[in-house]
């Protein structure tokens, strides 16, 4: 979500605004002057550059101000704005207005892998039902069990654990089959980067397609492993999703070493900080390698303390938008289970608008592409730590770790001390590989060239992967580094105001940066002690080739394989893109997070390159699966869309009225009587209109109050006839085109005063119709003195029609002179209606005798009822479509799409052609193409069958039988009603030279028939006008 | 906006508004909604407070800000229209809303529309500008108490903190999908809401709030 720079409400969301195109083209002195090629190339032809382009944009939602702007197309960025502060003693919205200069190198270590040693857990376990689980350590609640179902089996866990360390805890490390090869894979990892323990949870919310990783258990929790595709429900989510729009100075995404350190140094400086994080507690990796807690939970009551830190748990940021804007995701209620309370909202979106970011989002470790590297059984080496250290549980008995690197000796360390067989360390620095592995279901073994190792777990490590999602997303660049041998973020490539710590010590410094630009103060916190141990520098290996023909998987979750990408590059692929696409590696819900620098490093070994020349894929949100009901949010039934309805919406609702979407108006459509269907009941109400007296709610219509002294000027320059000629107490019935000629809405204007008219426009578009007159007003005519106020909901209007409509009025309004040479057609008087106070219009869009009633909506139900108690029947919008229809009035919208004129529609009376100079459009008349004799007219339609209905839309052909494709089509039918006043069905139709055709038959194609049609002129009721006047 | 107006208690009982005729009981436009505020502020245990404040008068004024009517507009209201954009200014029973560079809502208790709109009209004179009765246009909803900010946060996209937006400010801005005028009060806010749009807004409001409620 872009933020606009509104010059006088300051930055705003995108949503808020209009955009008008390319800036600086103006309306030409004299159109009439132009060619027909010259006024084409103004109207159509638009600059398309990359890079800086001028461009206009209108704050709609807001103070309706049209502005110009610079905006580089290919950033987003406004590179030129107009100034803007924020009101004396506020602050202004929106994100910091540069990228931070930081002096820091910015590289990204690998995460602390050293031993810690708070605690040594006793290698005993659990001997009842939890037999791999240690009876001390970690951070579960071992005094209260949980119990849950996992493939039709009962298991018990604990407080504090996910899914995939209770089923360790069970000696369960199977969860499912491959999808494509349907192998039996196991838990591969502790953390949302699992590409093979995904489950489908059954109760109590279905939700497919979850790692089991990242499930926090809960009692009652019942899910099957997945061969790699889930089920959607079919039963409706009951759940609550909401989301919020949260504000920050700081957010800073993780809550590991580095961004408790960036936090700590910001919580006292009175910045709002926002700290989220993905875990239920805070210490990202320390949970896992178990040291330092000390500090992290003293750092955790600082940010506890400090009121202007927000702490997000269960919290992931998976986008991360144009101007800091990024979106999380906040799981509220989910590890409850059952237990959920129904009235708080099971998850919630924050779209967050951080005026500095800093990421510290940790690593995610990778693995190594060799021989059978699938079983279940064989995990990443930093997971099987996390599984000790932070759920007390032991993912196997007998292990064999296979490394590139130092960080998986402290996981053998950590494992041995808590009572797992070291089988062997192979490290491949010592010229050792793993080359092949058997078992099953489970691992047996780990081939060590001739060795052969007996083992029920392999910890394997090939290096970390820093976590650059949310950068690259940001627009940041990666660069490869050739120590970690992966991509890292590049420091000052972002454009937005972020940045990147991968250590406590970077989050003080990025924490520094970010506090010092925004003007406040931090402090330097008390960090964790740097252990000097020295590191061996970890190899850069990807891929250990074996013997025979085992398979080494890149991809798990979509079981690509090393010969998959073998394919690719052999039939000429290049790019780590196109490689993806062949071979879909990095494509399932996991999105590569273990294997995406993986399929980098084989593609780059298979075509002889340096990976650092191949680079990766690219990063897009979302980070981590988002199911589409959180997304969707409240957003849903009643709440999707407002529902606009007038003062008198109770009655029609309490009468039984059927209702019409209009726009997004609630409009009564019909209001059947008991025993009535639709056509019964309208031709009832026509009837009434035609024949006595009805009314209906018109309080939908546009209008827009125009008032100053050059008024008139403004509205003869807008609309295609004059209206600086009508008289103060009378009305017009007027057409705006766009500047193509094309019709694009209609309505009465109404002369108050001199410089006091008041403007309706069509049900669905008055707002559009303000914004177009504030675009001319501001971009082009800036010197009339004219302003423009919306008074839709100010009056609300009852339409009362009918032969009997002028006795009804004369009842209701004693002081009204009605009779027709007092109160003429198209006049307006101001006066007293069932004794509230009311503007009534004589306008007819029926062509009867008929009056429209302003009051103020307060007063609009008291009004109905008295019109109601006088007998009048009511009438809905179906209705009021066939009497208008039957008098060949056309529904802007409806029988014109936006490439009809009004000489299309036969009328060409309300153009004006000689009194104005110009006006709106009047330059598109004088083009060839708009006065082709074969434009399409609006005519009527009467099928040979009274009894015939034509649908609308149906198409119209010359000739009787269907010659062969392609069948010149002459036009399409518009409206089609059946009509109680002409006793027979008819239609309005747009037809090829329709005018020219009256008489002529023409054929419609219903289903299997050709419904034989005769054109008529468009008026089919009371031509010559006589009823209007009563 | 005049914090007599806004008190629930200080609206009258029958109050005459719209024309002077009238025998009927005005509707405003959430008045269905009544009941349904007065729940949920009586269940949010003083966490929230909903209400329509009904038949305020509003004027819309546009004119030109640098030029003398503006300032006789200020002398006759005894209140200056504010030419910081989106602050508000209140002396008395009248507040003044700036909604863009030439266009203020000028806002009074009940009834006093037609008054309001005479007394802008003679400031103004013969200087070009529009003096619009909008009083039924928009309803105002009182949206108060502590948990204020978090329920309006569902749907505004402003920062409604108060070192960005409290007493002194508002804005044209969308809450929800319905295009409003947010004005910052000390203990909370009131939302000016087309009255189409009204009643989806109150439903939106009281869906937002059973949280809290």
């Amino acid at each position: 979500m872009l933020l606009i720079p509104c010059p006088w409400c300051g930055p705003r969301d995108e949503s808020e605004f209009h955009y008008g195109g390319q800036a600086h083209i103006a309306y030409p002195e004299d159109p009439s002057a132009l060619t027909d090629d010259e006024w084409a190339h103004y109207l159509f032809f638009r600059d398309n550059p990359k890079g800086p382009f001028a461009e206009r944009w209108s704050h709609a939602a807001g103070c309706r101000r049209w502005f110009n702007a610079v905006r580089d197309t290919s950033t987003n960025e406004f590179v030129e704005a107009p100034p803007y502060s924020a009101p004396p003693g506020f602050e202004e919205q929106g994100p910091g207005a540069k990228p931070p200069v930081s002096g820091r190198g910015g590289v990204v270590g690998v995460p602390p892998a050293k031993r810690g040693g708070e605690s040594t857990p006793a290698p005993a376990t659990d001997g009842r039902t939890q037999p791999f689980r240690l009876t001390t350590g970690g951070r579960v609640n071992r005094a209260e069990r949980l119990t849950f179902t996992f493939d039709g089996t009962q298991y018990e866990g604990h407080p504090g654990d996910t899914l995939a360390s209770a089923l360790l805890a069970n000696g369960i490390i199977r969860t499912g089959t491959s999808i494509k090869l349907g192998r039996p894979r196991g838990i591969f990892s502790a953390g949302v980067e699992e590409p093979n323990a995904v489950i489908q949870i059954e109760e109590p919310f279905p939700e497919p397609m979850l790692p089991a990783t990242a499930v926090e258990l809960y009692d009652g929790l019942v899910a099957t492993g997945l061969p790699g595709q889930g089920r959607l429900a079919t039963t409706p989510d009951p759940a609550r999703y909401d989301a919020v729009h949260t504000h920050c100075d700081l957010l800073i995404v993780g809550a590991g070493p580095a961004g408790l350190a960036a936090a700590a140094s910001a919580a006292r400086s009175g910045a709002r900080v926002i700290l989220a994080d993905d875990q239920p507690e805070l210490g990202g990796s320390l949970l896992g390698t178990a040291q330092h807690l000390t500090w992290a939970s003293e750092v955790e009551a600082l940010l506890t303390s400090a009121p202007e830190v927000r702490i997000l748990r269960r919290t992931t940021v998976f986008g991360y938008y144009d101007d800091n804007h990024l979106l999380a995701v906040e799981r509220r209620t989910n590890h409850l289970g059952a237990h959920a309370p129904a009235h708080v909202s099971r998850e919630r979106v924050h779209r967050i608008r951080a005026r500095r970011v800093i990421l510290a989002t940790g690593a995610h470790e990778r693995s190594l592409a060799f021989p059978d590297n699938d079983r279940p059984g064989i995990m990443l080496a930093g997971s099987a730590r996390t599984y000790v250290n932070k759920y007390g549980v032991v993912p196997g008995r007998k292990a064999v770790v296979f490394t590139t690197n130092d960080s998986a000796h402290a996981v053998a360390r950590d494992l041995a001390a808590a009572g797992v067989e070291i089988a062997a360390m192979v490290d491949t620095r010592q010229g050792e590989y793993v080359t092949g592995t058997e078992g099953e279901d489970r691992l047996t073994a780990v081939l060590v060239g001739d060795r052969r190792i007996e083992a029920d777990l392999l910890l394997v490590s090939g290096g970390w992967n820093p976590v650059g999602h949310l950068y690259s997303q940001a627009g940041g660049k990666l660069r490869y580094d050739d120590a970690l041998g992966t991509f890292v973020p590049a420091p000052g490539t972002c454009r937005q105001a972020v940045e990147v710590a991968a250590s406590p010590a970077e989050g003080t410094a990025a924490a520094a940066c970010a506090l010092e630009a925004e003007g406040y103060a931090p402090e330097q916190p008390e960090l964790p002690p740097v252990d000097a141990e020295s590191e061996t520098a970890p190899e850069t290996v990807f891929v250990v080739f074996g013997t025979g023909g085992a398979t080494s998987f890149v991809d798990l979750q979509r079981d690509v394989t090393v010969a998959d990408l073998t394919r690719a590059t052999g039939a000429g692929m290049r790019s780590v893109e196109h490689t993806k696409r062949y071979t879909t590696a990095g494509t399932a819900n996991d999105q590569g997070k273990t294997s995406g620098v993986l399929a980098s490093g084989t593609v780059a070994h298979l075509l002889g390159v340096d990976v650092s020349a191949l680079g990766t894929t690219t990063f897009r949100p979302p980070y981590t699966p988002v199911s589409f009901a959180t997304l969707a949010g409240r957003d849903r039934g009643a709440l999707h869309d407002p529902i606009r309805t007038t003062a008198i919406h109770p009655w029609h609702v309490a009468h039984g009225a059927l209702f019409e979407n209009v726009g997004q108006w609630k409009r009564p459509w019909y209001y059947p009587q008991p025993g009535e269907d639709m056509e019964t009941a309208v031709l009832r109400e026509c009837t009434a209109a035609r024949e006595g007296v009805a009314f209906m709610d018109a309080s939908t219509l546009g209008k827009i109050d125009v008032q100053g002294p050059d008024a008139g000027v403004f509205l003869d320059r807008l609309y295609t006839n004059m209206m600086s000629t009508l008289k103060v107490g009378m009305i017009r019935y007027g057409v705006m085109a766009r500047l193509d000629g094309m019709i694009f809405d209609d309505g009465t204007v109404i002369r108050l005063a001199d410089d006091r008219f008041i403007v309706t426009t069509t049900t669905g578009n008055a707002a559009t119709v303000l914004d177009w007159m504030e675009e001319w007003l501001q971009t082009e005519w800036p010197d009339l003195r004219v302003r423009f106020t919306s008074v839709t909901e100010q009056w609300a209007t009852i339409a009362l029609v009918g032969p009997r409509s002028r006795e009804v009025l004369r009842d209701l309004a004693p002081d009204l002179a009605v009779d027709n040479a007092d109160f003429p057609f198209m006049a307006w008087r101001d006066t007293t209606v069932a004794g509230i106070a009311a503007r009534v219009c004589r306008i007819s869009f029926s062509g009867e005798l008929a009056y429209e009633i302003n009051v103020s909506p307060w007063d609009a139900l008291a009004l109905w009822e008295s019109v109601y108690a006088a007998g009048v029947t009511p009438y809905g919008t179906e209705t009021m479509h066939v009497l208008r229809a039957e008098k060949g009035y056309p529904i802007i919208g409806q029988d014109t799409d936006g490439t009809v004129t009004p000489q299309d529609l036969g009328m060409s009376w309300v153009v004006s052609k000689k009194k104005k100079k110009d006006f709106v459009g009047k330059r598109s008349y004088a083009r060839a193409d708009a006065v082709r004799p074969d434009r399409k007219h609006l005519v009527g339609l009467l099928p040979e069958d009274p009894a015939d209905f034509l649908p609308e839309g149906t198409h119209l052909v010359a000739t009787g039988t269907l010659p062969e494709p392609p069948v010149p089509m002459l036009g399409h039918v518009t409206s089609s009603y059946c009509s109680a006043a002409l006793g027979r069905t008819f239609a309005l139709a747009l037809v090829k030279g329709g005018r020219d055709r009256i008489g002529e038959r023409l054929y419609a194609p219903v289903g299997d028939r050709l419904v034989p049609v005769t054109v008529a002129g468009p008026v089919l009721y009371d031509p010559e006008g006589a009823r209007r006047d009563g | 906006m005049a914090e007599t107006a806004m008190a629930e208690t200080a609206m009258p009982e029958t109050a005459m508004v719209g024309s002077t005729t009238t025998t009927h009981r005005p509707q405003s436009p959430l008045s269905g909604a009544a009941a349904r505020f007065a729940a949920a502020t009586r269940t949010s245990g003083g966490a929230l407070r909903l209400a329509e404040v009904p038949f305020l008068a509003q004027i819309n004024v546009r004119l030109d800000p640098k030029g003398p009517a503006a300032e006789a507009v200020g002398l006759a209201l005894g209140l200056q229209l504010p030419p910081e954009p989106d602050t508000a200014v209140q002396a008395g029973e009248l507040t003044a809303l700036s909604l863009g560079p030439d266009e203020w809502l000028v806002v009074g208790p009940p009834s006093t529309q037609a008054d309001l709109e005479a007394r802008i009209r003679t400031a103004v004179g013969e200087e070009p500008a529009a003096v619009t009765d909008v009083s039924a246009q928009r309803t105002t909803v009182l949206v108060a108490g502590p948990r204020a900010r978090d329920l309006l946060a569902h749907g505004c996209s402003l920062d409604l903190h108060p070192r960005a937006f409290g007493p002194g400010r508002c804005a044209q801005t969308t809450l929800a999908r319905a295009q409003v005028v947010l004005i910052g009060r000390e203990r909370g806010f009131c939302v000016l809401v087309r009255s189409s749009f009204a009643g989806y807004l109150a439903d939106w409001l009281l869906d937002a709030a059973s949280e809290y409620v």
